[in-house]
């Protein structure tokens, strides 16, 4: 009965290595308030002036979906009290943003759609509040303030969590693609809003829309929906009306709340900064970011299918991430390694690892190089995938170098057809019965052939020659 | 203007305001109201509006990290600080 | 000593006929004994001075010479100041120490100046008057019954008194001007972005401009040159070279064609009307052209005004919320109690009135019958005066409406404190450079002139005041103190 309706506000901190508009570091983790400099903390009299890097990685963004990059764009003030924002107000780019428009693709079940943007600005982080530390006082500590974002803002054009959730993945993996940001969501350098709010089915009227929070994983985002949905519905099926507000997610209850202090309605009195100008953006700038772009998910995407001839889901899961891709054309690089048993590998093996033991590309402790070595010991048969696979595992858990597991273990894959065919031979003597019933037609009795010879070569044989000697030597 | 209007705003801007003084502030304010409003004699249906005096762009500021750790003098401002946070009565979101 | 300007020191303290230390102490002891009757300024900084002094004599001693090396100076209490008092008039700052240097404190301190003191202000620079201040009314040294302008109060005041050579202010509606013309000295507020705004505790962004008191011109040029030009810090500084003013002011007068506005005698004031005429004639006799224009829409300068500067006020003000520095209140329940007793027990009543009209004049629904079209007269009389210094060099009025008036006379009625700044507002949104100097009295109380330049061209203002003053003697005028 009910449509949902979502639009997404993303928040990514950009990696400067100073602020947007002070000459602060933006490191993560240093001691509380030792990153905040005067102009972080608003000391009477200090006025910001605005980071390059921050504009320019702002443009690689909306060149990257397809924006409009707007010229002269304005910084306001957005006023309101919160001991974390230091002025009393942030800034932020309200009426002229400095990107505006563009789109991305999601593709849900084989099937693509446009999700488009509304805008994206630039604006200032706040600092951090920790009310845990103290039984009644809260702590401020304004390392985080002043650290660049873009928010980006898209249409409400979302159906449902799953869209919104890959939505939340593409733009996430494409501002790593573009190098603007580490995407960490454990460190809160990318997190979202979420705007819901349902619709009579097949109505072009939105309904009342509730705003989640500062919702900073995948998962949550998805269940932070769900939930909003369900509530939302439940409301209506009532007959009562949403009411249009901010709610906060709670993972550990899994449930969204209403924010009290953002209930009175906030009036941020917004006006163009006076300390700031506005931003003017050259053509000239503008081409030559173009012309120093990274390739794209997309681009990445076809290239994958064309040059490597891998299938569209292997290509859409290696291309997701900017740094598996890289790790997967490390390995084919000055190998004859087949790409597609490549992306298997890491798809099936790799990926598995990965997600076992919480590891992103940057950490995994098998590098490309030794992946690679262990690859081509398994295409020109020295070992088995079967071994491979176990030497894989003491790679990834001890960080153990292949070359020495496959030496000090003399594991060698027995490819010598006469040593493989005294063994067939004596399989074939000992195993009468099953051969009889082998050669009256039951086939599947191969594999126990098979087993067998490999139980006799300590799991070293080759199983290519293996099959093809025992087939040719039971055939009547 | 009104009372209630006096009451929202001062909320917005963190000023207290006594119930005794919100007549008074609400004469001086239509006051400066009326001394406001005569900016309507002229009609600027077509002007831009001007937000600064010189018609400059934003100078832009290299990417270099220029501030070191200086907490303790700016926290000689201050004595609700604690192990290097500022300290304020608790928040309940 | 104390009467020598700022160029005849220079020389005596280069030839070595007084050493930096000496002057210090002079002013120090001056000051001493005159300030406790005028109330100028906020904090003496004689220790930091002496210190200082000490530091330039050894310099001069070994032939190391400043520009300005030795020169007492008083910083108005809006700029702030490493490791000293910093309180910009009010108890919100009674007990803040800059843990930095203001931009323009940075360059005069390069310079060789010494600062001596702090001078006294209105709070938050929002007051013609100097009674806003939270440490107390200046007195107008020519009679000390009256006020001596504001906001810069204390910075004219000390100046007219002989307390300091020179001393620095901030002009935002006329707070230089006003005060300048009031105490009968010079005072110029440059163009906007001409100085830095780095490290001056901001009141009205766009509007904020810091300048010069001196006695004379050629000491405003002086000063000018040293604390003007271009800041990495200040994004609305303009990068535009910085003449050697100095040089440009005492350079041989050319003829200059010189616009009355006809607004500006509308209805002023007759002996003020007098004085001004006299000074038009003796300008006139001395190669100046005079041309009536019109400036019709710089009477609602006052309304944008009222309406720009306290918006910007209430959002740049927002900072001082008791949470990092500043006054903070005691016993508060929670945050929201923090924010309001803090700022409530800090700021004074005008502060707040400006404030609360600013918020206003932001908030959701108002925002384009106040703030814009506030924005738009702004670009009006802006236009005004670009068409007029299309036909004249420079525009010549009254600085103010009225001399000096008394202490407490207007100090409960906000509309006639706004509109001293009648004649100086527009400026500061057409972002202008203007300054007063002493042109005549009414009775015994000084009445300033006011020289109004296009954008950047101060030279020429200065070149004009500087020929003003050989002419006429006004600038020499001493007030009688008690206490001298």
């Amino acid at each position: 009965m009910w449509e949902s309706v979502i639009g997404l506000e993303i928040h990514v901190q950009l990696n400067t290595k100073s602020k947007i508009f002070s000459p602060a570091s933006t490191n993560f983790g240093a001691p509380q308030n030792t990153q905040a400099c005067a102009i972080d903390l608003g000391m009477p009299g200090v006025l910001p002036v605005l980071n390059e890097e921050a504009v320019i990685m702002a443009i690689k963004f909306g060149i990257a979906v397809g924006s409009e990059i707007l010229d002269n764009s304005i910084f306001a003030r957005k006023n309101y009290f919160y001991p974390d924002l230091p002025k009393g107000y942030q800034i932020s780019q309200y009426e002229i943003p400095i990107v505006s428009g563009g789109a991305m693709e999601i593709i849900i079940n084989g099937k693509s759609k446009i999700i488009h943007l509304t805008r994206a600005h630039l604006e200032e982080d706040a600092g951090k509040s920790i009310h845990d530390l103290y039984p009644n006082e809260s702590a401020i500590d304004l390392n985080r303030a002043g650290t660049p974002l873009i928010e980006i803002v898209s249409e409400p054009e979302m159906e449902n969590a799953e869209e919104a959730v890959q939505y939340l993945k593409n733009i996430h993996s494409l501002v790593r693609y573009l190098g603007i940001s580490d995407g960490n969501m454990q460190e809160g350098s990318f997190r979202c809003d979420a705007n819901i709010s349902l619709k009579k089915k097949g109505s072009t009227t939105l309904g009342t829309r509730a705003e989640i929070k500062n919702i900073n994983s995948f998962k949550y985002v998805e269940s932070a929906i769900n939930h909003e949905i369900e509530r939302q519905a439940a409301i209506l099926d009532r007959g009562d009306s949403v009411v249009q507000e901010t709610r906060l997610y709670d993972p550990s209850k899994d449930e969204t709340r209403s924010m009290r202090s953002k209930v009175e309605a906030n009036d941020y009195r917004y006006f163009p900064d006076p300390d700031l100008l506005p931003v003017s953006i050259s053509q000239e700038l503008i081409e030559e970011i173009k012309s120093n772009m990274p390739e794209l998910p997309s681009a990445k995407k076809t290239r994958f299918i064309n040059q490597y001839g891998l299938s569209e889901y292997d290509t859409i899961i290696l291309v997701s991430d900017r740094e598996l891709s890289e790790y997967f054309e490390n390995i084919l690089k000055d190998s004859d390694l087949n790409p597609k048993m490549t992306a298997n590998w890491i798809i099936t093996e790799v990926l598995a690892l990965a997600k076992k033991t919480y590891l992103s590309v940057k950490d995994y402790p098998v590098s490309s190089e030794d992946l690679k070595y262990l690859l081509s010991n398994v295409t020109n048969e020295t070992i088995s995938s079967k071994q491979a696979k176990d030497v894989f595992e003491r790679m990834w858990d001890n960080k153990e170098n292949p070359r020495d597991i496959i030496e000090n273990e003399g594991m060698k894959q027995i490819s010598d057809v006469d040593e493989l065919n005294k063994i067939v031979d004596n399989i074939i003597k000992n195993n009468y019965k099953s051969v009889e019933e082998y050669q009256s037609g039951k086939d599947k009795l191969l594999g126990f052939f098979v087993g067998q010879v490999m139980k006799e070569t300590q799991g070293q044989g080759n199983p290519k020659i293996i099959n093809q000697l025992l087939k040719e030597k039971l055939k009547k | 203007m009104n009372k209630e209007t006096i009451i929202k705003i001062s909320d917005l801007a963190k000023i207290d305001i006594k119930d005794d003084q919100i007549d008074d502030i609400l004469t001086s304010l239509e006051k400066i109201l009326n001394l406001v409003d005569e900016m309507n004699s002229v009609n600027t249906d077509n002007v831009t509006p001007m937000s600064h005096p010189l018609n400059l762009k934003q100078e832009l500021r290299k990417d270099i990290v220029g501030a070191s750790d200086e907490r303790e003098l700016f926290q000689k401002n201050n004595i609700h600080t604690d192990n290097g946070y500022y300290i304020v009565p608790k928040i309940i979101d | 000593m104390h009467n020598k300007t700022v160029s005849e020191l220079k020389k005596y303290l280069e030839e070595k006929k007084i050493s930096s230390v000496e002057l210090t102490k002079h002013f120090v002891d001056r000051i001493k004994a005159i300030d406790p009757h005028l109330n100028s300024f906020i904090s003496l900084t004689e220790e930091y001075a002496i210190t200082q002094a000490k530091k330039i004599d050894l310099e001069i001693s070994k032939g190391k010479i400043r520009p300005l090396a030795g020169i007492p100076l008083a910083q108005k209490d809006i700029f702030c100041t490493k490791g000293l008092k910093t309180t910009c008039g009010s108890k919100m700052l009674e007990n803040f120490i800059s843990p930095y240097n203001a931009t323009v404190v940075e360059k005069l301190n390069d310079a060789g100046m010494v600062i001596i003191g702090k001078t006294n202000m209105d709070e938050f620079a929002m007051g013609s008057s100097n009674e806003t201040s939270y440490f107390g009314d200046v007195k107008n040294p020519w009679d000390i019954e009256y006020v001596p302008g504001g906001s810069s109060g204390g910075s004219a005041a000390s100046v007219a008194a002989r307390l300091i050579p020179c001393s620095t202010g901030t002009d935002t509606g006329g707070s230089i001007r006003q005060p300048a013309s009031l105490t009968g000295v010079c005072g110029i507020k440059p163009t906007y972005g001409r100085v830095s705004r780095y490290g001056m505790i901001a009141f009205a962004s766009s509007l904020d401009q810091a300048g010069i008191f001196t006695r004379t011109a050629e000491d405003c040029a002086i000063l000018l040159t040293h604390i003007s030009g271009y800041d990495p810090k200040d994004s609305t500084s303009s990068r535009k070279d910085v003449p050697d003013y100095e040089k440009e002011c005492k350079q041989k007068f050319t003829s200059m064609t010189i616009g009355i506005p006809i607004e500006f005698l509308d209805g002023l004031d007759n002996t003020v009307k007098e004085v001004f005429e006299e000074s038009i004639k003796v300008l006139e006799k001395n190669g100046c052209k005079f041309k009536k224009i019109s400036l019709k829409s710089s009477k609602l300068g006052v309304s944008a005004y009222q309406v720009v500067a306290p918006a910007e006020c209430s959002s740049n003000l927002s900072r001082f919320d008791g949470v990092r520095f500043g006054h903070r209140a005691d016993n508060t329940k929670n945050i929201d109690d923090l924010y309001k007793k803090s700022r409530s027990e800090g700021f004074g009543q005008e502060v707040k009135r400006r404030i609360l009209i600013g918020t206003y004049a932001l908030s959701a629904g108002y925002y384009d019958a106040y703030y814009l079209k506030a924005q738009k007269i702004r670009k009006v009389i802006s236009n005004e005066f670009a068409e007029a210094f299309k036909e004249v060099d420079l525009i010549l009025g009254p600085t103010a409406p009225d001399c000096a008036f008394k202490i407490g006379e207007k100090s409960n009625d906000p509309i006639a404190m706004y509109l001293s700044d009648v004649f100086t507002v527009s400026t500061n949104l057409a972002g202008l450079p203007a300054m007063s100097l002493p042109m005549g009295f009414k009775n015994h109380l000084p009445l300033g002139l006011q020289i109004i330049g296009n954008h950047f061209d101060e030279a020429k203002i200065l070149s004009l005041a500087h020929h003003y003053q050989k002419i006429t003697d006004w600038h020499t005028k001493k007030p009688k103190l008690s206490g001298d």
